[in-house]
């Protein structure tokens, strides 16, 4: 591991479909207790780079080093102290709140079942919703049970796919308040993905710019619009994702 | 493997059961027709008197072992098939669970599918056509284990289509063993099939169960040389057939497939 604690290596990560690359050969560290913004616009490798960080996809080059470890050998360990959250992935809709949550848990080897979920529900105001049908919950509903299912095993990292996309702006900030909470809180690292620049401005400590497979640039937000030039990130992001960027300018 | 794990997946599909009257259907509501319709064929041939052919014997016996074998085979295909129709597969494979786990899961279910199918036919069967499948004794058990393992490694082939076609290919999970059906000598014997295929069923350990169950219906005796026919067979199909699990499975890992299957 690096001095800054790297809990996310990536280092030379390539993935390609039917020899058309999707990812080419991209390196970037996320540091032990940062939110970290994957950025880019669609098809920059974002979702498949997330994919072969939780092992679903295998990388045709590279190596991706969580928690100073490789999956290989370590898959167990790995995803037993890291969890998912997407509005994109829905839990079953034919199992009750607690029957998902209560399947998951099992599944993590959480020992107090009923207490872990039980207090996560009362952080996230759903204990009333635990014996509801999930399908028959509201999408801010599911996005509170899809962050209290990942955080059942009270993992150190957490990958959140675009965890506030199609809420309203209310609960949408509440949720960004909520996951700035577990982080002060939990000490717990997040690489999070977004297309809502206002948003990762406000959460993110670092991000990390994708663009056509490879990494564009990073650095902190304002490190990002003082080098652009910009007033806002979401000005950045249009920068780099129409190559008005550095390269341009270079 | 982690028996939290296992218990944790085989629960998610539990609670599906208590409430799905479709999927209650499918273990007690269709089996019992099945059981019905064959007991009524051979009651009727019985009552033609064909020279000492016990008709509800050997087929009651035989329908009883097919449906048991085909519960095991749609257990497993089916626990594989509500994650993709719920779309779970990312939820369930970012945990700590390994495929083993997944298929020792499903494995299980089978098992107890099995287990309650057996018990509400054979009742039935008892009840109605005064068909004892204890008769077999002994047998029964090594006959049923050997069922029950082939069905589940052809749920497990059918899983490894599935996953590497899509759900287009999801009709196998329910019609496969019907491919099978002529060729296992389920209600006749192998003598019955044309020379030429007769070593297609003895490629099958399912042939070996049902022509040890006729023998114990015809001689009484337990035969060990197609028991441990079933038993060979069954372990060559089970070791090729999770070697091609695992392939498929790295191969929609390759492809990036395992969350777009559908």
């Amino acid at each position: 591991m690096t001095s800054k604690n790297s809990i996310i290596e990536v280092k030379g990560l390539a993935k390609e479909f039917n020899r058309v690359p999707a990812v080419r050969g991209i390196s970037f560290d996320v540091y032990e207790g940062e939110i970290c913004g994957l950025l880019g616009p669609n098809g920059a490798g974002k979702t498949t780079t997330i994919q072969m960080i939780l092992d679903l996809i295998t990388p045709t080059a590279g190596t991706i080093k969580i928690f100073g470890k490789e999956m290989k050998g370590n898959r167990e360990e790995i995803l037993g102290a890291m969890n998912f959250s997407s509005p994109y992935v829905a839990l079953p809709g034919n199992l009750t709140a607690w029957e998902n949550l209560a399947t998951f848990a099992r599944l993590y080897g959480v020992l107090d079942i009923k207490g872990t979920i039980h207090s996560l529900a009362d952080f996230f105001d759903i204990r009333a919703l635990l014996p509801k049908m999930t399908s028959s919950l509201s999408t801010g509903q599911l996005t509170r049970l899809n962050l209290t299912k990942a955080l059942l095993n009270s993992p150190k990292l957490l990958l959140l796919d675009e965890p506030t996309s199609s809420l309203d702006p209310d609960i949408a900030d509440r949720t960004r308040k909520m996951l700035v909470k577990i982080r002060n809180e939990r000490k717990v690292t997040m690489l999070y993905t977004s297309h809502n620049m206002e948003e990762v401005e406000e959460i993110c400590d670092r991000v990390v710019f994708l663009q056509k497979g490879i990494v564009k640039d990073f650095g902190t937000p304002n490190e990002l619009i003082a080098k652009y030039g910009r007033k806002d990130l979401n000005d950045v992001f249009l920068a780099i994702a129409r190559e008005h960027g550095i390269d341009k300018e270079d | 493997m982690k028996l939290h794990r296992i218990k944790g997946l085989m629960m998610r599909h539990l609670y599906l059961y208590k409430r799905s009257v479709p999927r209650l259907m499918d273990i007690f509501y269709w089996p019992v027709m099945e059981l019905l319709l064959w007991g009524f064929i051979s009651s009727f041939i019985e009552k033609m008197n064909l020279g000492g052919f016990n008709a509800v014997t050997v087929l009651i016996g035989a329908v009883i072992f097919w449906d048991l074998m085909s519960q095991s085979q749609r257990a497993v295909s089916v626990a594989f098939l509500e994650e993709v129709w719920e779309r779970n597969f990312l939820n369930i494979f970012v945990t700590p669970l390994r495929v083993s786990e997944f298929l020792a899961s499903t494995f299980i279910l089978a098992a107890v599918r099995v287990i309650l199918v057996g018990s509400v036919m054979s009742v039935l069967a008892l009840v109605f056509y005064h068909f004892n499948l204890l008769t077999f004794g002994f047998a029964l058990i090594p006959f049923v284990a050997n069922l029950l393992i082939f069905g589940s490694v052809l749920g497990i082939f059918t899983t490894a289509i599935i996953l590497r076609y899509g759900t287009s290919a999801q009709v196998l999970a329910f019609g496969f063993l019907m491919l099978l059906e002529p060729f296992t000598a389920v209600f006749y014997p192998v003598s019955a099939l044309p020379v030429a295929i007769q070593w297609i069923s003895y490629t099958m350990p399912s042939t070996y169960v049902f022509e040890g169950m006729r023998e114990v219906i015809a001689t009484g005796e337990f035969s060990y040389p197609l028991f441990w026919g079933a038993v060979g067979t069954n372990i060559i199909y089970a070791v090729v057939i999770i070697w091609f699990f695992s392939r498929m499975f790295a191969y929609v890992k390759r492809n990036g497939k395992l969350l777009k299957l559908d």
